[in-house]
């Protein structure tokens, strides 16, 4: 092991790393935004709403990540979307998680008792607000679990943003091992922050598990 | 010639878990094609001492014998691996909840055993399932996976599996307590017929009147010790013992 | 703006084929490794000696909590690096198959976990040894139980197969980028690799259907 060579890159991959919980963070914020309208319109009593939900949540689910990112970024320009990397690496991430995570607030909704909705509107709630005053609360409860994988799934996946040359933690250690030759040394130090990183956000999806824990 | 070695003995067998004392020193000798009910309440050991014969419960104290071979061998590791491993295949051991496995076919559940350990050819084991299943009255179900069984056919499929192994002794430990009323009896019928046989049989249950009639002898349990023993006629009209008279009084009433 | 053109896909259409094709057999050969490298690990977390859990657990929390495109360099380079230096295609298939295993190994070890106790003693009152026991009755039942998430990284692990494209594997990706070298059309080319992906995906999907309606039965 390299220390002396793993040290001077360290300030290189803190820096990264702030790139890569900053795309994470963005693309979190823009993939909730887009998961509560796909699962909405999912849910939905339109018939062409639940189309567009449905068809939106099987593209982006059904299609690498990968090739999202490239169609935006590389293919963008062809229809007039000119965006810059980090720009690309947001909007791409985010749609692409808010495909899953719409499935995570669909099967939290459909996983509270339908006697529930039942009780609700027998009392003379209309849909609205049994969905609103009945459902959503504990499902809120249900998904917080399943939508903490899909953020950890986030923080690894943002990983993919280094093939548009956003500038975070893999694009970092391509560029080391390319220019280093050590790939071990170079690994282990990305691999040190990425996993700080990843069990951070486990333990606070963890926590506010915990604190939203019903009896 | 007949061997009057018995075919089952255990020696002063006590076994604890953790504070609770299940079998506080329990003797008892099965000879050759016996056939011995253990009867009793809830918690009085009876499930217990089977299950230690076929070493699923480890002793604590005391002795197990399967015809003249020490079952609880003091050895270690792989040697005593080896050891209960083929010890085990000479014994039959037919559960309250069947276990039989839902990922095979009838006719893999029963050939398995004999394919695996005994390296019987896939044609012989199938010959083998074939006449078993036949006399279990099942020889239609041999393509059918458990799951779609009803409970008097999977425990009959499962006497089936012990069988194939062509084991010296049968342990039944309540083989009918989980069915429905009406399923007993098929099950029953089974019983019956290996009595008939002379197979060597140990047989835990509740059910006092079928007890009475397949067993040579009936023991009874409570309290992790044997109360009274005899054969059925003395033991169900005569009982020397005011826990087995009340025992029984319930029993027999219901 | 140049206007989209998908016309100009159509000459590249075997290049295209080939991409898929790979695609397929880096998908299988990695689902197969990560099946069994899951069994594998499962089988030890569970019940082999600390010794040999403790680098087994290690390289699982290490797995879990990086993400695949760096394991990929990582065993890229890094195998080179201390001498072995093996095709990108079987470089891309270990990255792809252990990457999975893990995530496999944990589903795995709880439905091993979940197998009723009732089945162990079953096959041991026949006369299995222990090994014998996990091997014919165990895990083929922690099998058939997980066979629906087992399935979902299946289809995950079609969809991470395009990241073996930057170490220089030829699928489909890497297909869609040899048209696009030679007529900077990368709209159009992508957009039919991901529809090439779509189709596969749903395929995947209706097998492990099939797949899981089978072993519905045999449970």
């Amino acid at each position: 092991m390299d220390l002396a060579l793993m040290q001077r890159v360290f300030p290189f991959f803190l820096e990264a790393a702030l790139v890569t919980i900053q795309i994470s963070a963005l693309a979190l914020g823009l993939g909730l935004v887009v998961a509560a309208l796909a699962a909405s319109a999912k849910l939905s009593r339109s018939a062409p709403l639940r189309m567009i939900g449905t068809v939106y949540v099987s593209v982006w689910r059904g299609t690498p990540c990968l090739i999202q990112l490239f169609i935006l970024y590389f293919g963008g320009p062809q229809i007039g979307i000119n965006l810059e990397p980090f720009a690309a690496g947001v909007i791409g991430l985010g749609m692409n998680i808010g495909a899953y995570m719409a499935e995570s607030i669909r099967g939290a909704v459909l996983a509270v008792d339908r006697g529930q909705a039942e009780a609700a509107r027998t009392i003379g709630f209309g849909r609205l607000d049994t969905m609103r005053r009945v459902i959503l609360p504990q499902a809120a409860r249900l998904m917080i679990r399943p939508l903490g994988v899909n953020a950890v799934a986030l923080v690894k996946g943002s990983a993919l943003v280094s093939t548009i040359s956003v500038i975070e933690m893999t694009y970092t250690a391509q560029r080391f091992i390319g220019s280093t030759y050590k790939p071990f040394e170079i690994f282990a130090v990305a691999a040190l922050l990425y996993m700080i990183i990843v069990y951070a956000v486990a333990r606070t999806v963890d926590l506010i598990d915990k604190r939203y824990e019903i009896v | 010639m007949t061997d009057l070695r018995p075919m089952v003995e255990v020696k002063g067998a006590r076994k604890s878990f953790g504070a609770l004392q299940v079998l506080k020193g329990i003797d008892l000798s099965v000879d050759r094609g016996q056939i011995v009910a253990i009867i009793g309440p809830s918690g009085s050991g009876k499930s217990t001492l089977l299950r230690s014969i076929n070493h699923l419960e480890t002793l604590n104290a005391g002795e197990v014998w399967l015809d003249g071979e020490l079952v609880n061998q003091p050895l270690k590791g792989r040697a005593f691996e080896r050891h209960i491993n083929a010890v085990r295949q000479q014994m039959g051991m037919v559960f309250q909840h069947f276990n039989l496995f839902p990922h095979l076919s009838v006719l893999d559940n029963i050939t398995m055993g004999p394919i695996v350990l005994k390296g019987t050819s896939k044609r012989d084991a199938r010959g083998l399932a074939e006449e078993l299943l036949g006399k279990v009255g099942l020889a239609e179900k041999i393509d059918e996976f458990p799951s779609r069984l009803s409970g008097g056919q999977k425990q009959r499929v499962a006497i089936a599996r012990a069988l194939a192994m062509q084991p010296k002794v049968m342990l039944f430990d309540e083989a009918t307590s989980a069915l429905d009323p009406e399923l007993v009896d098929e099950v029953n019928a089974v019983m019956r017929q290996l009595a008939a046989e002379h197979m060597t049989m140990l047989i835990v249950t509740h059910e006092m009147r079928f007890a009475g009639e397949v067993a040579d002898r009936v023991l009874f349990m409570d309290g992790g010790v044997v109360v009274e023993e005899g054969v059925p006629q003395d033991m169900f009209r005569a009982p020397q013992h005011e826990r087995t008279r009340t025992f029984l009084r319930k029993y027999l009433a219901a | 703006m140049q206007g989209l053109d998908f016309s100009v896909v159509l000459p590249y259409s075997g290049i295209l084929w080939m991409g898929v094709w790979w695609t397929v057999v880096l998908t299988v050969s990695s689902a197969v490794v990560s099946f069994i490298f899951g069994i594998v690990f499962a089988v030890t977390l569970l019940y082999a000696p600390k010794i040999v859990t403790y680098p087994v657990r290690s390289f699982i929390w290490l797995f879990m909590g990086t993400p695949l495109l760096l394991q990929l360099f990582l065993i890229y380079y890094g195998l080179v690096q201390i001498g072995i230096d093996i095709p990108a295609l079987a470089a891309g298939i270990i990255g792809l198959g252990l990457h999975f295993a893990v995530y496999n190994a944990d589903i795995l070890r709880a439905g091993i976990v979940a197998v009723d106790p009732g089945q162990a003693e079953g096959a041991r009152s026949i006369g299995f040894s222990r090994l014998q026991t996990l091997r014919y009755v165990v895990v083929p039942q922690a099998v058939r139980n997980t066979a629906p998430p087992i399935g979902s990284n299946m289809i995950a692990l079609l969809k991470e197969s395009s990241l073996v494209s930057v170490i220089g594997i030829a699928e489909l990706v890497h297909a869609a980028q040899l048209g696009i070298s030679e007529t900077f059309r990368p709209f159009e080319f992508y957009l039919t690799a991901a529809a090439l992906y779509y189709i596969l995906n749903l395929v995947l999907e209706a097998g492990l259907r099939r797949v899981e309606r089978k072993v519905e039965v045999s449970r």
